[in-house]
């Protein structure tokens, strides 16, 4: 390794085109077939499978910022399928497979860690939530359990089974519950993809969606015109402005959710552990930092500002549930933008302007299913816009059709 | 803390408050067709700028409505529904309708 080390130190011209992980940037072309706005995971991992499944390689993935700088890097990096929904549990049940093997797809390790999620039931009403998400996650090959007290305090020696005086029932112990590095996820899809010819081009702003007759025929950006063939939208947490360009309205409200880690401790925390009443989640990273988060601020804005409000609730639900938490010291704070729809599940499929896909209401749940949703959108784009089956219950005329995909009980925070 | 200004109760802190929604006209129930209804009901602008908003004062149950950045979360005005609202909707009217039809 030094003598590599060595060899780029003396040459001038570093680091290598043949040896970097990304290509250099190119000038936009004039046209490609499919145009994927927002270079976050989900887009990324949408133009991966186009080239390596269905052979579409003329591909632009137009980012405003950079590779992955979005929703995509302030997520808390949860992955789970114990959903409420058949539709929801199936979907992302495949999700959690195909991340168990990303690290070997790539080449390039994703730090995949299968640790289990556990979300505690305060009341009557909660287990008995917990007992058919149990048998709806069961029948679908996840593995869910609804665990007692005695095996919480067994799996989690330093929880207080009594946080702020509402006792621990039950627990619904998901085995599969696990944590990735996200970025790391966004970067081994860029990877993978640019290595098959597809275009990344960062600081490259949609300015507007060219629509003639209903149909999608290109996008204006920062750095001139472009026609494609069709457009896949993938932007969390600007979903409804950038549909907004192509004349789609959208039922999503945008709220911001904040976040935030303390100083690394020693390793205490396996599982990944939630709370549905005191809308709080806890889990250790492997450098051994806390991360707390919770649920969306209580009012929509597009703006990432911390609130003092948002961190005394969150963080004295994080403390009644770890009481010697008290003593350790916030290291940072962030939050991203949600797109949250009112039923909790995204919007995935066609929209009303033809060759336009869109891949948007992700809220609180887009970084656990960004394999499938990029390995489902590609095969929609693919076979120019035939929905896949797993996908066909989030197209977003489910609204018009009053036919929601509740699954507002099943969040990691809010129940 | 965050403070917003009642119309009813003045100054308060923005914990006391619930957001409602944005104000948008709502279409004739008795007579609009489902996808109207849903527009009404699950669709929204979500865009940056002030907005029209609902919000109501939870501690002294009030609605009010509020002008609003949804990116600087700056309020500008807020103000008694009053000054939009003039007229009461009645939602016994789809009653009344299968009521003519039973009859």
């Amino acid at each position: 390794m030094p003598f590599s080390l060595l060899k780029y130190g003396l040459k001038n011209d570093y680091p290598f085109e043949k040896d970097a992980d990304l290509p250099s940037p190119t000038e936009l072309k004039k046209h490609y077939d499919v145009i994927i706005i927002g270079g976050g995971g989900h887009g990324v991992a949408t133009a991966y499978y186009l080239a390596k499944y269905h052979g579409i390689s003329n591909i632009a993935i137009l980012e405003k910022g950079y590779l992955g700088g979005g929703n995509t890097a302030r997520n808390t990096a949860v992955i789970r399928s114990n959903y409420l929904t058949s539709e929801g549990v199936k979907f992302y049940k495949e999700s959690v497979d195909m991340f168990q093997g990303l690290s070997n797809e790539f080449d390039f390790n994703i730090m995949y860690s299968s640790r289990g999620q556990l979300t505690l039931a305060h009341t009557d009403s909660t287990v008995r939530s917990f007992r058919q998400r149990t048998e709806v996650n069961t029948h679908f090959g996840g593995k869910t359990e609804l665990i007692d007290p005695q095996q919480i305090k067994e799996l989690v020696p330093t929880l207080n089974m009594n946080p702020a005086d509402m006792p621990i029932l039950a627990g619904l112990w998901h085995i599969d519950g696990a944590t990735a590095r996200h970025d790391a996820v966004a970067w081994g899809y860029a990877k993978g993809a640019t290595q098959r010819g597809v275009e990344l081009h960062q600081l490259t702003e949609v300015t507007d969606v060219i629509v003639e007759n209903g149909k999608a025929k290109g996008v204006k950006t920062n750095r001139g015109e472009v026609s494609c063939g069709c457009i896949v939208q993938a932007v969390a947490g600007h979903s409804s402005i950038v549909a907004a360009m192509a004349g789609i309205k959208m039922p999503i409200t945008t709220y911001p959710l904040q976040a935030m880690v303390t100083q690394p401790v020693k390793p205490f925390l396996d599982p990944l552990v939630s709370s549905s009443a005191l809308h709080c989640y806890v889990q250790q990273t492997g450098r051994g930092e806390m991360v707390f988060g919770g649920g969306s601020d209580p009012y929509p804005l597009y703006n990432t500002r911390s609130t003092l409000d948002l961190k005394e609730s969150l963080l004295a639900s994080a403390v009644e549930m770890f009481p010697f938490m008290a003593n350790l010291k916030l290291m940072r704070q962030w939050a991203g933008i949600t797109d949250m729809t009112s039923d909790y599940s995204p919007i995935m499929g066609l929209s009303p302007v033809e060759n336009y896909y869109l891949d948007a209401g992700w809220g609180t749940w887009g970084f656990k299913s960004t394999p499938i949703c990029g390995k489902s959108m590609a095969e929609l784009v693919a076979s120019g816009g035939k929905v896949p089956e797993l996908i066909a219950p989030f197209a977003m005329d489910r609204f018009d059709k009053f036919r929601q995909v509740n699954e507002m009980g099943a969040t990691a925070a809010s129940h | 803390m965050k403070m917003m200004n009642c119309p009813l109760n003045g100054l308060r802190n923005i914990s006391e408050f619930v957001y409602g929604g944005e104000v948008k006209s709502m279409p004739d129930h008795v007579t609009c067709s489902d996808k109207e209804w849903a527009d009404y009901v699950f669709y929204s602008e979500n865009t940056i700028r002030v907005v029209m908003e609902w919000w109501f004062h939870s501690p002294s149950g009030y609605w009010f409505i509020a002008e609003r950045h949804t990116a600087s979360d700056e309020i500008l005005n807020t103000y008694d529904p009053s000054e939009r609202f003039t007229k009461r909707v009645e939602f016994d009217s789809a009653a009344a309708v299968t009521e003519e039809k039973r009859a």
